[in-house]
């Protein structure tokens, strides 16, 4: 297990300035937000389930950036059907991040049902190119620096603790203006 | 008007990203889309999924579009409410319009989102049209200026027999 935020800092850690960073609403938004902010991060702060297509469609319309997708395992399921759809579009340049905590921690840490679903095989036979499942930093750390040289889609499970952070703020900027920044993150480079 | 009119006045105005999921009421056009190679489409497996994808394509400087039947406008609601309009990323809907006209037209399961589906798009202050077939481009070009000019998403509400 990993702490859900100790993940988050590792992957923003591998963020370069050309990628584009996208967070599910929740917790996840919010500690992406307090790690590590920047234009080229949109924050998905409502819309359980919509990120994982909003990435696809960043990825097919900007081919020529890295797209992370940072999502838990209870936006996973409620858009499992995107995970085939992403495969069989295949971007080479789409990062897909599961952080799996087994539980709807936003919310009060109810519980999801991938205890009993392997969301990695799921997105392997889905038809994702490259598949890894993580339970230490130090897998995460070799799964991202894998990403390199190998063509997407990518799906890194990460199987988090829960671990509620006290304290962390909301995101505070405006939601046109984090629409306004990511689209000069996007069309800077196209 | 048929199919390749349709697309047609469409491409003309640069709107050639789509995502979707399929219904009778343009099946011409469907066909004409997804073989025509100034087209890329997506076929979506849920209509917030299409949503989503062809949203993506304001971040690059055009207008995405979704296609899919009246049916799916429930499911939706929500990305449209906390995304589409909260963030204000506009999108171009084309719905084909199941049940219009309530009861007895079409099948059962068309008659309450049949007379629901305008009034839906009122609630939520999205701007629709619903054109005839020989002034597709007018009610068009009517809608992407209320479009750019709120950047909110807007529908074309496709009566059965309007497009091919």
């Amino acid at each position: 297990m990993i702490d859900r935020y100790k993940a988050i800092e590792k992957i923003l850690a591998h963020v370069q300035p050309a990628d584009l960073v996208l967070s599910t609403t929740g917790m996840i938004s919010r500690e992406v937000f307090s790690t590590s902010d920047r234009p080229g991060n949109f924050y998905m702060i409502g819309s359980m389930g919509l990120l994982s297509s909003f990435g696809l469609g960043l990825a097919l319309m900007s081919p020529e950036q890295r797209v992370f997708v940072v999502e838990g395992d209870g936006s996973a399921l409620m858009s499992l059907g995107t995970l085939p759809l992403i495969a069989s579009e295949g971007p080479s340049n789409l990062v897909h991040f599961i952080l799996d905590n087994e539980s709807y921690e936003s919310t009060g840490g109810q519980p999801t049902i991938s205890s009993k679903v392997d969301l990695a095989e799921v997105a392997k036979s889905c038809g994702y190119r490259q598949v890894a499942r993580v339970d230490d930093i130090e897998s995460l750390e070799g799964a991202l620096v894998a990403i390199d040289g190998k063509a997407g889609p990518h799906l890194i499970l990460v199987k988090a603790g829960i671990a509620p952070v006290e304290g962390i703020p909301r995101v505070t900027i405006p939601p046109t203006e984090i629409r306004d920044r990511f689209r000069s993150s996007v069309q800077q480079r196209n | 008007m048929d199919a390749k009119s349709f697309w047609d006045v469409l491409k003309s105005r640069d709107l050639t990203f789509f995502a979707g999921v399929p219904d009778s009421t343009f099946q011409q056009a469907y066909k004409y889309m997804v073989e025509d190679p100034e087209i890329r489409y997506v076929p979506a497996v849920r209509e917030d999924v299409a949503l989503g994808l062809a949203s993506a394509a304001y971040f690059a400087g055009k207008l995405g579009g979704v296609m899919m039947q009246n049916s799916g406008i429930g499911n939706i609601v929500n990305p449209l409410t906390s995304f589409s309009l909260m963030y204000k990323i506009p999108v171009l809907l084309v719905i084909g319009w199941r049940g219009y006209g309530g009861p007895p037209n079409d099948a059962p399961e068309h008659w309450i989102m049949g007379v629901k589906s305008p009034e839906i798009f009122d609630l939520l202050e999205i701007p629709y049209e619903v054109p005839e077939p020989d002034q597709l481009a007018d009610a068009l070009d009517r809608l992407l200026a209320e479009i750019h000019k709120r950047s909110v998403p807007g529908a074309l509400l496709i009566r059965p027999g309007v497009v091919d």
